[in-house]
């Protein structure tokens, strides 16, 4: 029984399925956002709404042909979309939208599962490099120089201004933080400069518009992608909406107060606070244009990181202070 | 580690086949090699074929976006050949045509640089309020594209008073979204950032790679074939040339943007000043023997057409120097010493229309990069010796 009730956490829900549906829902309210900020329709054929558009789009690239370029490493090349797939999904676990027992830690909620959301979240990066390495392509080189150039811009302003409530809240653990939140909801005011640092640097991990440089198109046609089609690249698309549907979840989860009411009214705080940070994503992604790489690491170390750590001096006195 | 990066002959960033070569050395540019030929239509000796008036609509076909300039430069030429005055408001709604051209050019450039910088919303904006010049023209012409409103002696069709109000009424939404860009453009910060100090091209490299159009007027060099030297109409009217100091390509697009408001004023000007009469005179069918060159002030710059005639009804010779021709030894000097993500940027900035400066075709060969010249008739028997020695590839499988 444990066995199966593991197997439908892993495969139903959380696990792959309800992702993978909510991840197209995210993305299809991504695309609708950006669209309409560009005086643009967005979806609006497939399903009600254009709701089923990015699961049309997934199958459909299921379905193309796929390209493993001669001088690849085949093995390393195949196998990585399925690595982070699994990654990110697996970081989607310990999201506590569905383990918010306090008093029970699991296997998915445990102490310092902060920390373990956001090292998963970092692996995709370290994957994406070693996809743009293998495929030997000039593009896909330089996307991948780009890749790990930008990770030492976003990487230490996220872990700073995530980590800082955390330290408020005097614990690791997810469901824990939120807890204490819920209890002082005014003391989330004090993280607002660190959710605005964390959106920014969410909005590079997820390689978007101003930081989409990686594959920007204009330049180096699909950068990363450039030599993956067909089930590959559909993968790689998957991998990117869950993992924008766990880094918003995260933000909630720490920003914005965690998903309190149990089951139900915790999963609708769930999907209001993730859409509200995905919102927020693509108002940054429709308002911006695509900065230089250099701009971006010199942005990220003269602006970023220093308000993160002023976000954790911040925090640091203000622990002083209440206790 | 130095490498080569091939921009094009397909690319995303470009519409159109051209090869730009990229030496880098991680994300700085070393070398740049410009290899044209990739588009090459044969037009010029298309033209010697064909009669005065039929050429008309030929070399309207150079290009998609500047046809007007193309076909007036050309029916400037064979009217001065001719000796044929136009009656003045022929020549008031020809220019007032060239104007709308450029509105749209500049509007459809805008967008191009904001798509190549990665900021899709400017782009969506900018080519969403272009579809107001574009019903404009399709009004005045009957055609979004090749107006065909040029004829020998004038033009081919009238405006009538509800027209000229529908174009009083479109200037108006154009110049209040325009001033928006400008802000825009000049003042979004991740914008400016990507644009501010990109491309740099002093005066003084302008004179002597002689460049043309918006990318010799952002580096304070003032040329503008309708001010210097007023052809037809343009003396009538009342305009600045647009310029800017900065050297780069946001002085680019400044320049442009300044531009696009110094035409919504002529505009409303030869809308003012449109004279009753005739639209157009008869044309002869033949020109005098004799030769002219005829300079026209394209959204892009200077574009020149050389014309012979022999007597007869087709032209001898007619060249044609399109303003991206010239443009671009200076595009090279521009991107070197530049990064990767200004490449495109930068080559957007002289707003590149690759259909219309291809003159010539190099073959090369792809094993050896050896160049040469072929007769057409050597290329012709060799492709068919190709095809009689290649096997046979019908009902081929092709591998999933």
């Amino acid at each position: 029984m444990a066995a199966l009730r593991t197997l439908l956490y892993l495969v139903i829900y959380p696990g792959l399925l309800f992702l993978f549906v909510y991840s197209t829902f995210c993305e299809w309210f991504d695309r609708k956002v950006y669209a309409r900020l560009q005086n643009r329709m967005g979806p609006t054929h497939t399903g009600r709404f254009g709701l089923l558009q990015p699961i049309a789009d997934f199958v459909k690239l299921l379905a193309k042909e796929d390209v493993v370029p001669e001088a690849a490493d085949k093995r390393l090349f195949t196998v990585l979309p399925i690595i982070g797939l699994a990654i990110v999904s697996t970081a989607g676990l310990l999201l506590p939208v569905w383990n918010f027992d306090l008093a029970a830690p699991g296997f998915t909620s445990f102490s310092g599962d902060i920390i373990v959301v956001l090292y998963l979240l970092s692996l995709p990066t370290l994957i994406l490099f070693l996809a743009a390495w293998s495929s030997t392509n000039p593009f896909s080189t330089i996307g991948g120089a780009r890749v790990l150039t930008m990770l030492f811009g976003y990487e230490v302003p996220l872990f700073l201004a995530v980590l800082s409530p955390a330290i408020l809240a005097d614990s690791w653990r997810l469901a824990e933080i939120a807890a204490f939140y819920q209890q002082k909801p005014l003391l989330l005011l004090t993280n607002l400069l660190g959710f605005i640092v964390a959106v920014i640097a969410v909005q590079a991990k997820l390689e978007r518009t101003p930081f989409d440089i990686p594959h920007a198109e204009t330049e180096i046609v699909g950068g990363t992608f450039t030599e993956y089609s067909g089930k590959k690249l559909a993968l790689f698309r998957l991998t990117f909406d869950i993992e924008m549907v766990v880094s918003s979840g995260l933000l909630a989860a720490v920003f914005l107060g965690g998903f309190p009411g149990g089951a139900v009214v915790g999963f609708l705080h769930f999907v209001v606070k993730t859409l509200f940070v995905i919102f927020l994503l693509s108002l940054l992604r429709a308002l911006t244009a695509r900065i230089r790489i250099d701009q971006v690491v010199s942005f990220a170390w003269k602006y970023l990181a220093p308000l993160a750590v002023l976000q954790l001096l911040v925090t640091i006195l203000l622990k002083g202070l209440l206790s | 580690m130095s490498f080569q990066i091939p921009i094009g002959p397909q690319h995303p960033a470009l519409k159109e086949p051209i090869s730009l070569r990229m030496t880098v050395e991680g994300e700085v540019i070393t070398d740049v090699d410009i290899r044209l030929g990739y588009n090459h239509r044969g037009i010029e000796k298309l033209a010697e074929e064909k009669s005065w008036l039929q050429n008309i609509y030929l070399v309207e076909r150079i290009c998609g976006i500047c046809s007007h300039s193309h076909a007036t430069c050309y029916v400037q030429g064979v009217e001065k050949l001719m000796e044929l005055v136009p009656p003045k408001r022929g020549m008031f709604i020809r220019y007032l045509v060239s104007e709308l051209e450029r509105i749209h050019s500049h509007l459809l450039w805008l967008g191009v640089a904001g798509h190549e910088a990665g900021f899709d919303s400017f782009f969506m904006y900018t080519w969403r309020d272009r579809e107001v010049v574009m019903d404009l023209l399709e009004m005045i012409s009957g055609n979004r594209v090749h107006y065909a409103i040029n004829t020998i002696g004038g033009v081919r069709r009238d405006l009538d008073a509800g027209q000229i109000a529908k174009i009083r009424e479109g200037l108006v939404v154009l110049r209040k979204r325009s001033e928006y860009y400008f802000h825009i453009g000049a003042n979004e910060p991740s914008f400016v950032g990507r644009i501010a100090g990109v491309g740099i091209l002093p005066k003084e490299k302008v004179i002597a790679l002689c460049a043309v159009g918006p990318t010799a007027r952002a580096s304070g060099w003032a040329r503008d074939v309708r001010k210097e030297d007023p052809y037809a109409v343009y003396d009538e009217v009342d305009f600045k040339v647009a310029t800017a100091d900065s050297c780069d390509v946001l002085g680019r697009v400044v320049v442009r943007v300044k531009e696009l408001l110094e035409s919504y004023k002529i505009c409303e000007q030869f809308l003012d000043k449109l004279p009753p009469g005739d639209i157009a005179v008869k044309a002869p069918r033949k020109a005098k023997p004799g030769e002219v060159v005829s300079r026209y002030e394209a959204p892009r710059g200077e574009n020149i057409h050389y014309i012979k005639a022999n007597g007869t009804d087709k032209p001898e010779r007619l060249k044609v120097r399109a303003p991206t021709l010239a443009n671009y030894p200076a595009t090279v000097e521009m991107l070197r010493k530049g990064f990767i993500a200004d490449i495109p940027l930068i080559f957007a900035a002289i707003d590149p229309c690759i259909c219309c400066a291809e003159r010539t075709v190099t073959l090369i060969a792809a094993g050896s990069g050896e160049e040469s010249v072929v007769r057409m008739s050597d290329l012709r028997r060799r492709a068919i010796a190709r095809h009689q020695n290649a096997p046979v590839k019908r009902n081929a499988v092709w591998p999933l």
